[in-house]
C-alpha cells in the first residue's frame, strides 16, 4: 500500500480522535455532534486530496496504490481485502438507504434557531427608560427577583433552577448571546417568553415564562438594563 | 374542448329538427332577460385581478427560474465587457497581441449573449405583469420615470456595443485604437447604469423609501436612493467581474481539456490563467462588499437582518461559506498547480509554503462553516446543553467569520504573489530587505486581524462593526496595496531562472476551473434566494403584503433543487452561446 496512503489514514484518525475525545474534555466544552465532526473530517479529506495531487509524483504516489488495489494484477493477500471492499461497499450503501428510510423511534435531528427574527412591531422600539444608576439598580433588583432563579445571580445561566431545563437558560455573560442583540429584541423575548417564539425557534423547547402577564413594560425595560450591566455586556446599537 | 363542441352542435341540430322551435325559445329568453342588464349595471365592477397562476409549475417557480436566469445572464453580459476591456487595455499598453485576441474572442460572445439576456428580461417582464399585476401596478406608479431612463440606457448601450464589436478590426491603429478603448469604457459605463437602475427596483422591495407626496421624479428618486441600493450596486459590480473571470476560466478549461494540438493547449492554458486571475482579483474584495451590504440590511431593519443571519435563513450562510470555501480552495489549487507545472523545479521550493497555506485555509474554512446553532440529535443536544456548543459556539458569530475571511483573502493573495515570483531571482541590492519587510508585514497583518477578531468579542457590537471589522479590512487592503507594487518593483530587475511553460497543466487544472465557475453560479443562485426570501411575506417590505398562495418561504431543500436547476440551465445557455459564437471560427479553421 505504501506510506503515501498510510499517512492520510493516520491523519484522519488523529483528527477524528481529537474531535471525538480531546475537544469534549477541554474544561467548559461538550461532545461535538456527529454533523460537525463529519464536516471537519470532510475538510481534512479535501485537504489531503488537494495536497496529494499538487504534483505528478505526489499524485501517483497517492493514487497508484489505490488503483493497483482496485484493478491491479498479482496483489497477493490483498486480493481477499479487495473482495471484502467490493462486498462492503454495496452493503454500506444498502445500510445507509435502509437507515434513512426505515421507521425509527428516534426523534429527528434538532436544528433549533437560537435567535429567530423578532416580529415587526418590536423592531423599531428603543428603551424608553432613562439609563441612570438608579434605574439600572432597580432593573438588577427585578432581575434578582424574577430572572436569577434560572439565569443565575452571576448572569451566567447557572441559577439554582437551571439544572432542570434543557436547553438551559441563556448565559448572558457569553459574548455570543445578548451582546449580539438590540434591547428591543430582549424586550420581545422577555415579554412573550418561550411560547411567543416562531416555529424555527421551537417554542415547545423553551420554558421561559411570558412575563407580560406579570410585569409592566417599564419593569421589563429596566430588567434589560440591569442584565446588560450585570453581565458586563452592551446591546447592539447603530450609533 | 372537442366534447364541448360536439355537445353544442348536437343542440343546434336538435333545434333545427324541431322546426326552429328551439331557436325561437332562445330568442324569447334573450329578450326577457334584457331588463337584467339594468340591474347588472348597478353591480360593482369585478375586483382587479391581483395574481394569476399556472398549473403544475406555479407562477412563483416560473418567475424564480426566469428571474434568476435573467440575472445570471445580466451578470455575464456586464461582467464580460469589464473583463474584455481590461484585457484590451493590457494589450494596448503592453503591446501583447494575445490579450487583444482574448478580448475580441470574448466580445464576440456579447452580441448573442446580449440578445439572450434581453430575451429573458422581456419574458420576465411579461410574466411579472401577468402573474403579479397588483405589484407591477404599484412599482410602475413609483418607478415610471426610471423605466424611461432604463429604455434610453438600453438604446445607447446597444449602439455602443455594435460600434465596439463591429469596429474592432477597423479601429486597431493609432487614434482609432484609442477611440476603440474609449468605446469599451463607455460600454462599461452605460452597462453600470443599466445594472444600477433595476437594482433600485429590487432593493426598493427590500428597503423601501416611500414618499406620500411630491412629483413623479421626486418619488422615484427617493425610492431609488434607498438604504441598500449602493451596497447592492457595489456588491453586484464586483460579483460580475468574478463571474466574467471564472466563466472565461471554465471556457478555457473545457477547451484545454479538448485541445487537439500544442498551440491550442498553450493558448487555452494561458486563457485559463487570465480567467482565474481576474476571478480572484474580484473575489478578494467581494467579502468586504458583502459585509457592508449585510450591515446596511441589519441597520435598516433588525427583523430582516436577523432573519438572514440568525433566523431561518442563517443556514444559507453556512452553505455560502462552503461554496466560497471551495472557490478559495479551487483558486489557490489552480495557482499551486501553475507553480508546479508551468515553472518546472519550483514545486520543491514552494511545497512547504503550499502546505502551510492549505492548512491555514482549511482551518479558516472550518471556522467559517461552523454554525451558531448546530444540527444535533436529541441526545447530542442534551449533552451540549442545547444546539449551541459551549466552546465552538464562539465560531458561529460575525467576529469569527470576518477574521477567517480576511485571513483567507490574505493567503490567496500570497498564493498569487508566490506564483508571480516563482522562477525568478531578484537581483536588486535591496531585495533581501524588501522580502523581509513583506514577510514582516504579512505576519503582523495576520496577527492584527486575529487580535482584532478575538477582541471583537469583548467590545460593544457597534465598536466591532464600525471600527474592528473595518480595521481588519483596511489592514488586508494595506498589505495588498503595499506588497503588490513592491513585488512589481522587485521583479522589474529580476532574472528569470526558469521560463514559464504553457500547455503542461494536468487535466485536473481544467476541472478546477470548471468547478470554480459552477461555485460562483451556485453562489449567485443561493444569494438570489436569500435576497428574495429575506422579505418573507412582503412584496415590498412593510408596505405591500404578499397575499397570494405563495406568501411563504420555500424550504431550503426545495430551494436548493431550484438553485441547482437554475445553475444547470444557465450553464447550458452559456454553452450554447459559446457554441454559436465560435461556430464560424471552427468552420474557417477546418477549411484552411
Amino acid at each position: 500500500m505504501g506510506g503515501s496512503l498510510l499517512k492520510p489514514v493516520i491523519l484522519i484518525g488523529i483528527v477524528y480522535a481529537i474531535l471525538k475525545f480531546v475537544v469534549p474534555n477541554i474544561p467548559g466544552s461538550a461532545p461535538l455532534p456527529a454533523s460537525l465532526i463529519f464536516l471537519y473530517l470532510m475538510l481534512t479529506t479535501s485537504g489531503i486530496v488537494i495536497f496529494a495531487t499538487l504534483s505528478g509524483e505526489s499524485k501517483d504516489a497517492f493514487w497508484n496504490p489505490i488503483q493497483r488495489f482496485m484493478t491491479g494484477e498479482n496483489i497477493g493477500g490483498l486480493q481477499v481485502l479487495r473482495y471484502g471492499v467490493l462486498l462492503l461497499f454495496p452493503l454500506m450503501v444498502g445500510w445507509q438507504t435502509y437507515s434513512s428510510t426505515a421507521t425509527s423511534d428516534a426523534p429527528p435531528s434538532e436544528n433549533r434557531t437560537i435567535h429567530p427574527a423578532p416580529p415587526g412591531e418590536y423592531t423599531g422600539l428603543s428603551n424608553p427608560v432613562p439609563k441612570t444608576p438608579d434605574t439600572i439598580q432597580q432593573g438588577k433588583g427585578f432581575y434578582a427577583a424574577f430572572c436569577s432563579p434560572c439565569h443565575g445571580g452571576n448572569f451566567d445561566g447557572k441559577g439554582p433552577a437551571a439544572r432542570g431545563f434543557n436547553p438551559p437558560p441563556a448565559n448572558f455573560s457569553d459574548p455570543t448571546t445578548i451582546a449580539m442583540l438590540q434591547e428591543s429584541y430582549l424586550f420581545w423575548r422577555i415579554k412573550k417568553g418561550g411560547v411567543g417564539l416562531p416555529i424555527e425557534g421551537m417554542p415547545w423547547k423553551s420554558a421561559m415564562p411570558r412575563w407580560e402577564v406579570e410585569l409592566p413594560d417599564e419593569w421589563i425595560w429596566k430588567i434589560i438594563m440591569g442584565e446588560y450591566d450585570g453581565a458586563h455586556q452592551a446591546p447592539r446599537t447603530w450609533e | 374542448m372537442q366534447q364541448q363542441g360536439g355537445w353544442f352542435q348536437r343542440l343546434l341540430q336538435a333545434g333545427r329538427g324541431h322546426g326552429g322551435m328551439f331557436s325561437a325559445l332562445l330568442w324569447a329568453v334573450g329578450l326577457l332577460s334584457l331588463p337584467a342588464l339594468a340591474f347588472g349595471a348597478d353591480v360593482a365592477p369585478a375586483a382587479a385581478t391581483e395574481y394569476r397562476d399556472i398549473p403544475y409549475i406555479g407562477s412563483r417557480n416560473l418567475v424564480w427560474v426566469v428571474a434568476q436566469l435573467h440575472l445570471l445572464l445580466a451578470g455575464f453580459v456586464l461582467g464580460v465587457p469589464i473583463f474584455a476591456w481590461l484585457c484590451e487595455v493590457v494589450a494596448w499598453k503592453t503591446g501583447e497581441k494575445r490579450y487583444d485576441k482574448l478580448a475580441k474572442e470574448f466580445t464576440k460572445l456579447l452580441t448573442s449573449a446580449y440578445a439572450t439576456t434581453a430575451l429573458f428580461g422581456g419574458i420576465l417582464l411579461f410574466l411579472l405583469i401577468s402573474f403579479y399585476p397588483k405589484l407591477m401596478n404599484y412599482l410602475t406608479d413609483i418607478f415610471f420615470p426610471s423605466f424611461i431612463v432604463y429604455c434610453l440606457l438600453f438604446l445607447v448601450e446597444t449602439m455602443t456595443l455594435y460600434l465596439y464589436w463591429y469596429g474592432w478590426d477597423a479601429m486597431q491603429d493609432g487614434h482609432k485604437k484609442t477611440f476603440h478603448i474609449f468605446l469599451g469604457f463607455m460600454l462599461n459605463f452605460f452597462a453600470f447604469f443599466i445594472m444600477i437602475v433595476p437594482n433600485s427596483w429590487a432593493t426598493f422591495q427590500a428597503s423601501p423609501v416611500v414618499l406620500a407626496e411630491g412629483s413623479d421624479i421626486a418619488r422615484a428618486w427617493a425610492a431609488t436612493w434607498n438604504p441598500t441600493w449602493w451596497p447592492v450596486n457595489i456588491h453586484r459590480l464586483i460579483a460580475n467581474v468574478v463571474l466574467g473571470g471564472y466563466i472565461c476560466g471554465a471556457y478555457a478549461g473545457i477547451r484545454y481539456l479538448s485541445a487537439r494540438n500544442a498551440e491550442e493547449r498553450d493558448h487555452y492554458d494561458w486563457m485559463g490563467y487570465v480567467g482565474n486571475f481576474i476571478g480572484v482579483f474580484g473575489l478578494l474584495p467581494l467579502p468586504f462588499a458583502g459585509y457592508w451590504l449585510m450591515r446596511e440590511i441589519y441597520q435598516y431593519n433588525q427583523q430582516m437582518g436577523i432573519t438572514l443571519m440568525g433566523g431561518f435563513l442563517s443556514w444559507l450562510f453556512i452553505l455560502q461559506a462552503m461554496l466560497i470555501g471551495v472557490l478559495f480552495l479551487g483558486s489557490n489549487y489552480y495557482f499551486w498547480l501553475g507553480i508546479t507545472y508551468r515553472i518546472p523545479g519550483s514545486e520543491l521550493k514552494y511545497r512547504k509554503s503550499m502546505l502551510s497555506m492549505l492548512i491555514i485555509l482549511l482551518l479558516c474554512l472550518g471556522v467559517w462553516m461552523t454554525p451558531h446553532s448546530l444540527v444535533a440529535s436529541l441526545e447530542e443536544a442534551r449533552k451540549m446543553g442545547g444546539t449551541h456548543h459551549p466552546l465552538l459556539g464562539v465560531f458561529g458569530v460575525m467576529s469569527a467569520k470576518m477574521t477567517v475571511s480576511n485571513l483567507m483573502i490574505l493567503v490567496t493573495f500570497m498564493s498569487f504573489i508566490m506564483y508571480w515570483r516563482a522562477g525568478k531571482e531578484e537581483t536588486a541590492g535591496w531585495a533581501k530587505a524588501a522580502k523581509a519587510l513583506m514577510s514582516a508585514l504579512l505576519v503582523l497583518a495576520g496577527i492584527a486581524v486575529v487580535v482584532l477578531g478575538v477582541w471583537g468579542y469583548f467590545v460593544p457590537a457597534i465598536i466591532r462593526i464600525n471600527y474592528f471589522s473595518t480595521s481588519q479590512v483596511m489592514i488586508v487592503l494595506f498589505v495588498m496595496l503595499t506588497i503588490t507594487p513592491l513585488t512589481a518593483l522587485l521583479l522589474k530587475s529580476a532574472k528569470t531562472t526558469t521560463e514559464m511553460v504553457w500547455g503542461k497543466m494536468p487535466p485536473r487544472a481544467g476541472y478546477a476551473l470548471v468547478l470554480n465557475a459552477i461555485m460562483v453560479i451556485l453562489l449567485m443562485t443561493l444569494m438570489g434566494y436569500a435576497r428574495s426570501s429575506s422579505r418573507v411575506h412582503w412584496h415590498v417590505y412593510g408596505v405591500l403584503r404578499d397575499s397570494s398562495q405563495y406568501a411563504f418561504s420555500p424550504a431550503l431543500g426545495y430551494a436548493a433543487g431550484i438553485m441547482a436547476l437554475n445553475t444547470f440551465l444557465f450553464c447550458m445557455i452559456v454553452a450554447f452561446i459559446f457554441w454559436v459564437a465560435t461556430m464560424s471560427d471552427k468552420a474557417k479553421a477546418s477549411h484552411s
